[in-house]
């Protein structure tokens, strides 16, 4: 099971966010895929799935209030849930130290 | 009008000071400009709310001088100039022949010439085209030794009467020359936010002290290009190049009030056969307010369609709309669909969403009232 969302950096770099276009459950998605759409106020941006597999869960909560990806994007902020069909893919994801460097980089 | 960033921008004389107070640079009109400082949501809140400053240099700003300015101008713009008196101001258009809009501007009529204020994309063509069609009578001063600042919101008046206290009994739409903070200006009584407020023409070297003393004030916050999009989609007015260009006419964009009554008898201004006449018999399609149901943003370019699934037209600016707390657009749809409520859907990322027409602004507009 892997949980997906986008991260602090990215909601920072989106500023407001008033909609969130989630998959529908049980939707089968590849790897590389459009997966959800994050609207903010200025833009709209495709949201692309991290790894393939199956949609268990989405974040009803916001539907009412997508700010909560402002507020807490790595915690109550997440998009949806997804059942990991091939775990050999996590291995070419970045771990989190792998990520704040990759950031840092950006800045 | 966000561009590739790569290429050489031009500066405002606030730069500076933007970059100061942390803003976020975009490329527009290819100038480097603040998009948001603390976020577009609350600068937005806080203009409707109290008082913000925005950077409006990238504008153009120009004096049309001579005796005959003011016929001359009404030959390139529908709008009763000859009628405005000193002090004065009033939203026109400049037309081309095909009675298509190639600019909205401001024009103040002074003592002894007429003041333009131009959009930023535009105001090379328009200095050109204004210039080469008055010459003969007029000199055109482009003035690009000065900056325009927007203070605007429902504390504005609060705020500047502190550095020029004459400007409270400005009305709407009205122009003094105040000295603010030691720094001789040209304030309007005007904006683009719905709000009341005032735009205020600095020389470029003394702006930045002037915005400073401005925003030492503790009602007044900065506000950026995002919100300044946000407030003037929902007081309903147009951007140029996205509601209205050079294929739209005045008509058309439900801007037939910037037609004088004298011109629409008399004409003489480009395009005058194709606007009157649809002043006349009508349009095929018109601008109009969106209301889209749920929370889901509809953008430029999105095609709107009727009942049936038929295309009737296209959305021209949409966006979240925060004093709303909803989704709102507008467009242009077959002026059969145009009356408000009419239900249309349109389509985002192939799905047909519900919306309704609307009618505009999408918030109460508090210009000024002067006390009778």
């Amino acid at each position: 099971m892997a949980v997906v969302g986008i991260t602090e950096y990215a909601q920072e770099q989106l500023g407001d966010i008033v909609y969130v276009e989630l998959p529908d459950v049980g939707a089968k998605m590849e790897i590389g895929a459009e997966a959800a759409v994050v609207e903010s106020v200025k833009a709209a941006s495709e949201v692309y799935a991290p790894i393939s597999g199956e949609v268990s869960e989405t974040n009803a909560a916001l539907a009412d209030d997508p700010a909560k990806v402002n507020a807490d994007a790595m915690g109550g902020g997440w998009f949806f849930k997804i059942r990991i069909a091939d775990s050999a893919q996590c291995e070419s994801l970045m771990d989190e130290t792998a990520y704040a460097e990759y950031v840092e980089s950006l800045r | 009008m966000i561009e590739n960033p790569t290429q050489e921008l031009l500066r405002t004389p606030l730069d500076a000071l933007h970059r100061d107070l942390g803003a976020k640079m975009v490329a527009f009109a290819g100038y480097a400009m603040p998009l948001l400082y603390e976020g577009i949501v609350a600068e937005h809140h806080h203009t409707r709310a109290a008082a913000a400053l925005f950077d409006v240099s990238h504008m153009g700003q120009a004096r049309l001088r001579s005796a005959d300015a003011v016929e001359m101008l009404e030959t390139l713009v529908p709008g009763d100039i000859v009628g405005l008196a000193a002090g004065r101001m009033r939203y026109t258009v400049l037309t081309n022949a095909r009675g298509g809009i190639l600019d909205d501007l401001i024009v103040t009529a002074g003592a002894d010439h007429l003041f333009l204020v131009v959009n930023a994309a535009c105001k090379e063509r328009d200095f050109a085209h204004i210039e080469e069609k008055t010459k003969a009578r007029c000199t055109l001063e482009v003035l690009d030794d000065r900056a325009l600042l927007a203070l605007q919101g429902p504390r504005a008046a609060d705020v500047l009467a502190r550095f020029a206290p004459a400007c409270r009994g400005m009305p709407f739409m009205s122009a003094e020359s105040l000295s603010l903070a030691g720094v001789e200006c040209f304030v309007t009584r005007s904006g683009y936010t719905g709000e009341d407020g005032f735009e205020i023409s600095a020389p470029a070297d003394e702006a930045a002290s002037l915005a400073e003393a401005l925003l030492d004030v503790p009602e007044v916050r900065p506000a950026g290009l995002g919100a300044r999009d946000t407030l003037r989609l929902e007081a309903g007015l147009c951007l140029y190049g996205s509601d209205i260009d050079e294929t739209t006419t005045p008509v058309e964009a439900g801007l037939s009030w910037v037609i004088g009554r004298r011109r629409r008898t008399e004409g003489g201004f480009p395009g005058a056969g194709v606007i009157l006449g649809q002043i006349a018999d009508g349009v095929a399609r018109k601008r109009v307010g969106l209301r889209p149901d749920g929370r889901a943003p509809v953008r430029a370019h999105a095609r709107i369609m009727d009942s049936n699934g038929e295309s009737i037209g296209e959305v021209t600016s949409g966006g979240f709309g925060p004093s709303v707390e909803a989704p709102v657009a507008m467009g242009y749809v077959a002026s059969a669909h145009s009356a408000p409520g009419t239900p249309v859907t349109v389509e985002v990322r192939g799905k047909a969403l519900p919306a309704t027409v609307a009618k505009l602004p999408f918030v109460e507009l508090r210009y000024f009232k002067t006390q009778r």
